[in-house]
């Protein structure tokens, strides 16, 4: 199971940052542990550009991922993380299986725009829900792990390993799906749908699959960010959320799943330090590594690891 | 009764506006089908130019009814120098890529843009109420409305009108509508196509900082606004059908009206609303309302 290289350094990654964690100063491990929620948000966008999709709206099921388990925890009292992030995935998951039926049919930007619309339809609600505390959001905290008490001074441990551990399954059961009879087919429906249908194969069932799969992952990339961070607002769902996770893919690129999560990773530590030195630059070297990138680096950072290699 | 008066005065307000925000967004993907992110940029500019422009007018003493012109002359300015350069700059080099493709370079612009007006006007509100103070009010069916709000529906008639007019009587307007509907043949024909692209892209871009600089005498210009004005004007072409003038227009009249019948009767869904309409006509008609039938090419 573990044969091939990809899969060795999920595993290896597993095992370094679940023994490493505890020793971690604490702010790296915070910078690492919300480099890895996005990342896994950035992995279901991976899934979607390489069926040949952009969503300027992935922040829907992100802000409802997040939103579930702060839920779950202001009106119910429920405050165990393993509850929370499968109610994010839950919710996601859901929602997207019936957006999905609509959104399989579209293409190109009509998939972009119907995508950001669905994710502003649920900012415009939760700007205006004052019970979910409207612009400002609220706050949540976790005390549990599926029934078990964590020990004093554990929590942060807690959900950092939550997230490497959440991080490892996604990754690795996206890098089996897309090595898999049916996720190869992702890439040939960007190259040319309608020979796929002539195959055989069913176009708008694939991209409806993969869309619930983006969709799950960012829910549970919400919740991870939510129980980290402690706080969710409604800016999940604005669309310059969502554009930056398109930012992240780009940049990473679409040719392994670890590309996802080197390229967040990058991404979260060059913002935490921009923002304190050059407050006001910060968007301009991201609007020009993006240019620079779609122009001379097509498959994004990743194909620097590959180059003079065949790339998978 | 008198509601849906208020209702439908407020929304023909506020659908002139979304027009002229919109107009140069579906201008520029019908000739050049690119969806320009950028165009938020373009307004946030306009405005912040109109801030800069007619402030310092009103600062040197001059006649204030002058500081019109000068919104205009910002507007002008900012399309003049930032069309140009964002086409020939960058723009061109991308012709021939994905649809989607170009979304994510004029995004970068988007990044780009949103630093560089912080840069050049820092981050405190900015304001030019003079104009808009200027006119005072206009009494209309008992209710008081600011006639700078008729300014605005004056120019957004007289902006779609002209269009319409160019592009349906003009000889730049024939050429513009053989660009729209084959490129590759009107190039073959002799027309220069990257010069219409250019034309075209400054237009667009000048009409873009036009809605900024002209909403800027009735908001505080602050960052943030860009990104809040795009997604209006995406809602408003995508309702109407990408690169139709008229689909701009019927899209800002629906938008107006929805969000207008929505803060009188049902203040929670306003910025709600909106959206929802976006995302029910794109389900119903996915390519818009105007939208013309493509062949499916293998």
């Amino acid at each position: 199971m573990f044969k091939d290289r990809t899969s060795q350094i999920l595993l290896a990654a597993l095992v370094i940052l679940l023994v490493a964690g505890p020793f971690a100063p604490r702010w790296a491990m915070f910078l690492l542990n919300v480099s890895l929620s996005w990342g896994v948000v950035v992995l279901g966008m991976m899934l979607l550009m390489r069926t040949g999709l952009v969503s300027f709206g992935q922040g829907l099921y992100y802000c409802l991922g997040a939103y579930a388990a702060g839920v779950l925890h202001s009106k119910y009292a429920v405050s165990d993380i393993a509850i929370m992030l499968l109610a994010s995935i839950a919710t996601a998951g859901l929602v997207a299986a019936v957006l999905g039926l609509l959104l399989a049919k579209y293409r190109d930007i009509f998939f972009a725009m119907l995508s950001l619309a669905f994710s502003m339809i649920l900012f415009g609600l939760l700007v205006r829900s004052s019970e979910l505390g409207s612009t400002d959001g609220f706050g949540l905290s976790v005390s549990t792990f599926a029934g078990m008490a964590l020990p004093e001074g554990w929590d942060r441990y807690a959900v950092f390993a939550s997230a490497v551990v959440a991080t490892f399954v996604s990754a690795w059961a996206i890098h089996r799906y897309l090595n898999s009879h049916l996720g190869r087919l992702a890439g040939a429906i960007r190259d040319n749908e309608l020979r796929v249908e002539y195959m055989g194969a069913s176009v708008r069932r694939v991209i409806h699959l993969n869309y619930v799969i983006s969709a799950v992952l960012a829910g549970l990339g919400g919740g991870l960010v939510a129980i980290t961070i402690g706080h969710v607002d409604p800016e999940m769902a604005f669309w310059t959320t969502s554009g930056e996770f398109v930012f992240i893919a780009i940049l990473s690129g679409t040719g392994n799943v670890l590309a996802p999560f080197l390229g967040a990773t990058i991404f979260e530590t060059v913002r935490s330090y921009a923002y304190e030195i050059l407050p006001n630059w910060w968007q301009i070297v991201l609007g020009v590594t993006m240019l620079l990138v779609i122009m001379f680096l097509p498959g994004g950072l990743w194909s620097i690891f590959v180059r003079g290699r065949k790339a998978t | 009764m008198d509601q849906y008066l208020f209702i439908i005065v407020d929304g023909v307000i506020y659908s002139s506006w979304l027009f002229i925000i919109a107009v140069g967004l579906t201008l520029i993907y019908g000739v050049m089908k690119i969806l320009n992110v950028a165009h938020g940029s373009l307004y946030a500019l306009g405005a912040y130019a109109a801030t800069s422009l007619g402030g310092y007018w009103i600062a040197q003493g001059q006649p204030p009814m002058g500081s019109y012109a000068m919104l205009i002359l910002a507007a002008i300015l900012v399309g003049l120098i930032a069309g140009p350069v964002i086409e020939r700059g960058l723009l061109r080099f991308m012709y021939g890529k994905e649809e989607v493709v170009l979304v994510l370079v004029t995004y970068a612009v988007f990044l780009i843009l949103e630093d560089l007006s912080k840069l050049v006007w820092g981050v405190d509100p900015l304001s030019i109420p003079e104009p808009y103070s200027l006119l005072g009010n206009l009494e209309f069916g008992g209710l008081i409305y600011p006639t700078y709000s008729l300014v605005v529906v004056l120019a957004s008639i007289v902006v779609g009108v002209a269009l319409a007019l160019v592009l349906s009587r003009t000889r730049q307007g024939k050429i513009l509508q053989a660009v729209i509907h084959d490129r590759e043949m009107s190039a073959a024909m002799g027309i220069n196509v990257s010069r219409v692209y250019l034309v075209t892209f400054t237009v667009g871009a000048i009409l873009g900082a036009l809605g900024g600089a002209l909403t800027a005498p009735t908001i505080s210009v602050q960052p943030g606004i860009a990104a809040d004005v795009i997604v209006l004007a995406f809602a408003v072409v995508v309702i109407g059908g990408l690169g139709s003038l008229g689909g701009a227009a019927l899209g800002a009249v629906i938008v107006g009206m929805v969000r207008a019948w929505a803060v009188h009767k049902w203040p929670e869904v306003e910025l709600f609303s909106v959206y929802a309409v976006m995302a029910a006509v794109l389900i119903m008609r996915p390519k818009g309302l105007f939208a013309i039938p493509e062949a499916r090419k293998i």
